[in-house]
């Protein structure tokens, strides 16, 4: 198990080095959500109709965005064939590698998502919803986006190649988390939803990691 | 004499459809060094990959102490320090952390102790501070030698290990390694220069 | 190695679909014709629908295909994996833009068919939605398993994203169901229903067997393609 911490809290340190990188994920989500009520207008209503989607949506880009470096960057310094060989098992440290990278970006994303809500009108209970619903969902889109990641390690353009690839599967969780909060408006049973938002996290975190696993091992070959 | 702790037989590896080499059998005893040699392309890399199960050979076995080491992956991959071409450091790191995380990551909790020794060795202590990416091509690939020798693992795969190194370096290697055959250990080096330590050679023909 | 199957060595397949395949592509063109004639000349037009009825006997076939062809490069995906099978990656690269095309017909189908019925060629409809993130997976797949340099990264790439592609298709169907009820109530017209009249019925299984004949050619043809491109690729690396 030392192993595992090891490799999170290198990650988390090399994110500290270069602050930066996440800087400008936070960014990119803060302002894609503000072009929206820009092009759709300004109507409250509209606004408040769209909000959960648009914030779902905007958090799913700006996570894929930054899994692009998630396993290149150990690709290419060589790193990666380290992780190969360390004397524990390669699931655990893609566990890991998707771990780090959810406590720098889902995370911030989930508690960043209610300040830009206030900005679309939605109330209290909303707000506090659709933190809850990023915070539980978050963490399937970094391991769907981690395998996406491994299996186009190398690859030509891997960037727009790793979206095509990461955008279908994440379909039910965008469904799930934007449906729990517009649920919650609506009187429909946000607990149900969010229940299954949790479900789509074990099954990612019940699959995932053997795949992402398999992918960096034939990356290696 | 010694039997061998290390014994490959009839091991054959295939890229692309094209076999890279095959029925490659060699033995190591303890404290033995097995160079590498042959022309770009004729398979060292891969070889080296294959030993450490990084690539999956076509057919063959691998043997440590008379077990199979795919029955046990990880325990075969703890015996492994690795160089590969690509130095496997993190330039946003010191020289001091890269080594710490490199352990750490092999499941290792504390290397500090033995640390300076292995900074000393490739007379990097001066710069354990520094990042990384501030170091030349020649200190990077000594900090990746020095997390060879903090390894303290039985086998030695080395991919090119004279690489960048001007004639202080190389010489602190040959004494490293040296220490290392004689503690009762085991390398295998690819190289296409002399490594001036005594050990067998193994030519690798390009196969058509 | 010792081959599992007949049909894991690719020379051997060879012999085996050089001698399948003009029988094949007769039988296939048979059906065909017989099938057109029962689907669009011999069977009634639907009380409700029209004539427009007759698109289901291409567009549901086509459904089925496309699933059964993702499963296939899940199978494919597996046998690659597990066995090394060498012939498994050239199926699953053959097989991947058959079964992509047969789910482009079913949407194309789908929305010639919703003109008429639904007013608009495109209704977020549950089944519909799901076939669009099917061809979706079809395109993520085909995309990965060209992206590489070296085709074997490609092959064994895609075979892992289409074993987790069909882990998640059920829960993609399911999601896309759950949404679709909550957004829109179930107004829309389907066919079926617990009965359908063997008018209809018997139409719809003989061009059910035709597709999943010229499915079966369609990939045996690209294989043996395949067969000959990895051929050649090997042959200009060795010179």
């Amino acid at each position: 198990m030392s192993g595992f911490a090891a490799l999170v809290s290198r990650d988390l340190r090399l994110v500290w080095r270069r602050p930066g990188d996440v800087a400008v994920v936070l960014a990119f989500f803060v302002v894609a959500t503000t072009l929206f009520p820009l092009g759709i207008g300004p109507e409250a209503n509209v606004l408040a109709r769209i909000a959960s989607g648009v914030l779902w949506c905007a958090a799913l880009f700006a996570a894929l965005l930054s899994l692009d470096r998630l396993f290149a960057a150990d690709f290419e310094d060589g790193t990666l064939d380290l992780l190969l060989l360390a004397p524990w098992p390669l699931e655990l440290a893609a566990l890991a590698k998707c771990g780090a990278h959810w406590i720098v970006t889902g995370l911030p994303l989930a508690l960043l998502a209610p300040f830009l809500g206030v900005a679309f009108g939605l109330d209290r209970d909303s707000l506090l919803a659709l933190a809850a619903t990023l915070l539980v969902g978050t963490p399937t889109l970094s391991l769907i986006g981690g395998l996406a990641a491994a299996l186009t390690l190398g690859a030509r353009k891997s960037g727009a190649l790793l979206a095509l690839l990461a955008l279908p599967l994440c379909v039910p969780t965008l469904i799930f988390g934007a449906g729990a909060v517009e649920a919650l408006a609506t009187g429909g049973d946000f607990g149900a939803h969010l229940a299954v938002l949790a479900a789509l996290a074990l099954v990612a975190l019940a699959t995932t990691p053997w795949a992402i696993a398999a992918a960096l091992r034939q990356a290696g070959e | 004499m010694a039997t061998s702790l290390l014994e490959v037989a009839d091991l054959a590896c295939r890229r692309g459809g094209r076999k890279v080499f095959e029925r490659l059998s060699f033995s190591l005893a303890a404290g033995e060094m097995l160079t590498l040699m042959g022309r770009n392309g004729s398979g060292k890399t891969t070889l080296l990959r294959a030993l450490a199960l990084l690539v999956r050979p076509e057919v063959g076995m691998i043997h440590w102490q008379g077990v199979d080491v795919r029955a046990e992956p990880e325990a075969w991959r703890g015996r492994i320090a690795w160089l590969g071409h690509l130095e496997g450091l993190k330039g946003d790191l010191s020289v001091a952390e890269n080594l710490l995380s490199a352990e750490r990551l092999r499941g290792v909790p504390s290397a500090e102790d033995r640390l300076d020794s292995a900074l000393v060795a490739f007379d990097l202590s001066s710069l354990a501070a520094r990042a990384v990416r501030t170091l030349s091509a020649g200190q990077r690939r000594r900090t990746a030698l020095a997390r060879v020798v903090l390894a303290q693992a039985p086998l030695w795969l080395l991919d090119e290990p004279l690489n960048a190194l001007d004639v202080p370096a190389q010489a602190a290697f040959r004494a490293a390694l040296e220490k290392h055959l004689a503690a009762g250990g085991l390398a295998i080096a690819a190289t296409h220069a002399n490594l001036g330590v005594a050990g067998r050679m193994l030519e690798l023909s390009r196969q058509t | 190695m010792a081959d599992l199957h007949f049909l894991a060595n690719p020379a051997r397949f060879r012999r085996f679909s050089q001698r399948v395949l003009p029988s094949l592509a007769f039988a296939t063109a048979l059906m065909l014709l017989v099938g057109l004639y029962m689907a669009l000349i011999q069977s009634p037009p639907d009380y409700q629908q029209g004539d427009t009825v007759r698109i289901m006997f291409v567009h549901v076939p086509s459904a089925w295909l496309a699933m059964a062809g993702y499963a296939l490069l899940a199978g494919l995906g597996a046998a690659l994996l597990i066995w090394r099978h060498p012939l498994a990656a050239l199926m699953a690269r053959a097989s991947a833009p058959v079964g992509a095309g047969f789910c482009a017909v079913c949407l194309l189908t789908g929305s010639l068919w919703g003109r008429p019925m639904w007013g608009a060629y495109w209704v977020w409809d549950a089944r519909l939605t799901s076939m669009l993130l099917l061809f979706f997976l079809y395109l993520g797949h085909i995309a990965l398993s060209r992206a590489y340099d070296e085709p074997e990264r490609g092959d064994r790439a895609a075979a892992i994203l289409a074993l987790i592609g069909v882990v998640n298709l059920p829960i993609i169907k399911f999601s896309v169901d759950w949404w679709n009820t909550l957004h829109q109530p179930a107004s829309v017209a389907r066919l079926g229903g617990p009965s359908i009249h063997p008018s209809i019925l018997i139409p719809l299984l003989w061009m059910a067997v035709t597709l999943f004949m010229l499915f079966v050619l369609l990939v045996l043809l690209r294989t043996d393609t395949e067969i000959d491109r990895r051929r050649l690729e090997n042959a200009e690396q060795q010179a």
